[in-house]
């Protein structure tokens, strides 16, 4: 059975520029899919095409179980979208922007408007209520349009780049809401640009780049793929960088990377917590002293360029492809693609 | 973010569908816009200068050396006058329609507006309305100018309301024209200036300034036959003004009726034209 959002080769042109190169997605019902991608690789254009706003060219699209190219009025009973700019009325206020998006979902005009104030209050715009949204910061807008977006809470929803421009308090919010939306069995297509968010919310992930997709799995599957974890570590004393990263060797999947003034030594690893234990431990018995350790994960550049990396190799020479297969960790990777 | 837990679950009722539900979108959408209007008031203000200033202008300037129906008369032109800057005042809501809905596709308005289960017209349909508010507010405020420079009405008020009347459907059916520019073009700027660089001619080769009978000769069937000019005549036949093109033409022969029928006409085709441009709108 296909999922609550489900695409099968998504093609959109526009004039010479593929922005959809024939994009499949299934997105099972009560997940979160998160659909990662550089400028211009083509979310927004998907998203467009999903929520009724863009025909494509040819492939079909089913959400909530309704044809998209067939019953467009029917399917946007059922969504709700936050687009990637926010779409508020600017000269209308808080409330009154909220309560025109109700009544358009066909509420009655008292209930949208106790509606609005109950998402006000949720997203901290009960004092800016009755102002014009002109007068917003971008941050608030960006809240004001999700709020809107939320009025019925629809059994599919689309955010495109929902927390850019959110201070981290917001931001923090704005994840309750959305994990309070899908326990109580929403789908959510997210585009985002923050790996960390992904993590955080979605159950699966898919990069598109040039309107393709060029990768799906869950964010474990994919950092595996990138290269995996690396524990870096600052020594305290200078002169035990050497003694330090000799150690560290001893854990990792690859060449240590040491910046000497940072007092910083990288070692790609896997094993996760447990092994930075045992780094922790090694590390005591040997009397180094350490400012700081952690385990980095793979940022989303990481996979980014990694990902994109690949592609871009395959018609580069064999040393390069062999430096890569090699296991070497992300941030070494980075600079064998540039 | 307490007491949260049931803030998740409100579900979209389903709309009635048909025309109840799209009256009702209209309505929602020209309260929007209403809304908008009030507090962006020099629209409004800068909205009701320009026809004051034509009617100064043109009563002062044009007026004693204008001839109407034989007439040299200053108030005799200064009636024959009004009719035209009425109905040129009211076709200027297509710029207004035309901006206002060229900024919300920038604005990605119109792209939540497609996203909601709303009536398909009703955005433009809202837009429409709102518009022909100002422009009722318009025709008042030129009313009284009019009678401080001299206009009159000679035939009695239920009529003046009538030839009103047709001025605003002749107002709300160029508003569409507008609406369908906004969504053509890529800014509020443009809407603007092509909602109203063919106005010019279409408000100038027509009965409006001039008696049609001064006109060059292959022009006076195009001005009998101008959309315009069958609201113009209707004006001056029901104000009881001077001026009244003696033209064979139909449209001129029967001016209510043109100007209701033309009017009609243009709602249906521009109605259809923009809503359909609407559902493949794109910013
Ligand atoms: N209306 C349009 N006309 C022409 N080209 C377009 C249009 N919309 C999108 N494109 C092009 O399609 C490609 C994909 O655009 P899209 O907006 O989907 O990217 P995106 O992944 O959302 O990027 P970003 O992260 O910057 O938001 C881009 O090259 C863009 O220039
Ligand atoms: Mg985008």
């Amino acid at each position: 059975m296909p999922g609550a959002i489900y695409a099968e080769g998504l093609v959109k042109t526009f004039g010479d520029v593929k922005a959809l190169g024939g994009v499949d997605l299934d997105v099972p019902e009560g997940t979160v899919l998160g659909l990662l991608g550089p400028n211009g690789a083509g979310k927004t254009t998907a998203v467009r095409v999903l929520t009724t706003l863009l025909k494509p060219d040819s492939g079909s699209a089913v959400v909530a179980g309704i044809d998209v190219l067939k019953h467009p009025n029917e399917v946007r009973r059922h969504i709700g979208l936050s687009g990637q700019f926010a779409a508020v009325d600017e000269y209308l206020t808080g409330r009154e922007n909220i309560q025109m998006v109700g009544q358009l979902y066909q509420m009655s005009a008292k209930a949208a408007r106790a509606r609005a104030d109950e998402l006000l209050e949720r997203f901290n715009l009960t004092e800016a209520a009755n102002r014009p949204s002109k007068t917003y910061s971008g941050g608030m807008r960006r809240r004001l349009d999700l709020a809107a977006a939320l009025v019925v809470s629809p059994p599919v929803m689309f955010m495109d780049e929902p927390t850019t421009g959110l201070d981290p308090r917001n931001r923090q919010q704005l994840w309750e809401v959305i994990q309070e939306l899908v326990a109580g069995g929403t789908t959510l297509l997210l585009t985002t640009q923050y790996l960390e968010e992904a993590d955080h919310l979605a159950h699966d992930i898919c990069v598109i780049d040039h309107g393709k997709v060029i990768a799906r799995g869950t964010s474990d599957q994919l950092k595996a793929q990138t290269g995996g974890e690396r524990v870096e570590v600052v020594v305290h004393e200078r002169d035990r960088i050497a003694d330090a990263a000799r150690a560290l060797t001893g854990f990792g999947k690859g060449d240590a990377k040491i910046e000497e003034h940072q007092r910083k030594i990288t070692v790609p690893v896997t094993g996760g917590a447990k092994l930075l234990a045992e780094v922790i431990r090694e590390l005591d018995t040997q009397g180094i002293e350490i400012d700081d350790i952690g385990l980095r994960r793979p940022t989303l550049d990481d996979v980014f360029i990694s990902l994109t990396g690949h592609a871009a190799e395959q018609d580069k020479d064999t040393d390069e492809e062999s430096e890569t297969t090699a296991g070497q960790g992300a941030g070494s990777r980075k600079e064998a693609v540039k | 973010m307490s007491a949260a837990t049931d803030v998740m679950t409100t579900k979209a009722p389903k709309g009635v569908g048909g025309v109840v539900q799209s009256a009702r979108d209209s309505l929602v959408v020209a309260k929007r816009n209403l809304l908008r209007m009030m507090r962006i008031p020099e629209v409004v203000i800068f909205g009701l200068v320009q026809p004051i200033m034509f009617v100064v202008l043109f009563s002062y300037v044009f007026g004693g050396s204008v001839s109407v129906g034989g007439s040299l008369s200053a108030s005799d032109y200064r009636e024959f006058l009004m009719g035209g800057i009425f109905a040129q005042t009211v076709t200027f809501a297509t710029a207004g329609a035309g901006a206002g809905i060229a900024d919300d596709m920038n604005k990605g308005l119109i792209d939540r507006f497609r996203s909601l289960p709303m009536a398909r017209g009703a955005v433009l349909t809202g837009r429409t309305l709102a518009d022909s508010v100002q422009t009722a507010l318009t025709v008042v405020v030129l009313a009284v100018v009019g009678l401080l420079v001299g206009w009159r009405v000679h035939n009695g008020i239920p009529k003046m309301l009538g030839a009103f009347a047709l001025l605003l459907l002749l107002g709300y059916a160029f508003s569409w024209i507008g609406a369908l520019i906004g969504l053509s073009v890529r800014t509020p700027e443009a809407a603007t200036s092509g909602g109203l660089v063919w106005l010019f001619p279409v408000t100038f080769v027509s009965n409006a300034f001039v008696d049609s009978s001064n006109l060059p000769g292959w022009l006076q069937p195009v001005a009998d036959w101008n959309p315009f000019s069958a609201t113009v005549q209707a004006c001056r036949v029901l104000f009881g003004n001077p001026g009244v093109s003696p033209s064979g033409a139909w449209p001129m022969e029967h001016p209510v009726w043109a100007s209701l029928a033309w009017s009609v006409v243009i709602i249906v085709v521009f109605r259809t034209w923009a809503v359909s441009k609407y559902r493949s709108a794109t910013a």
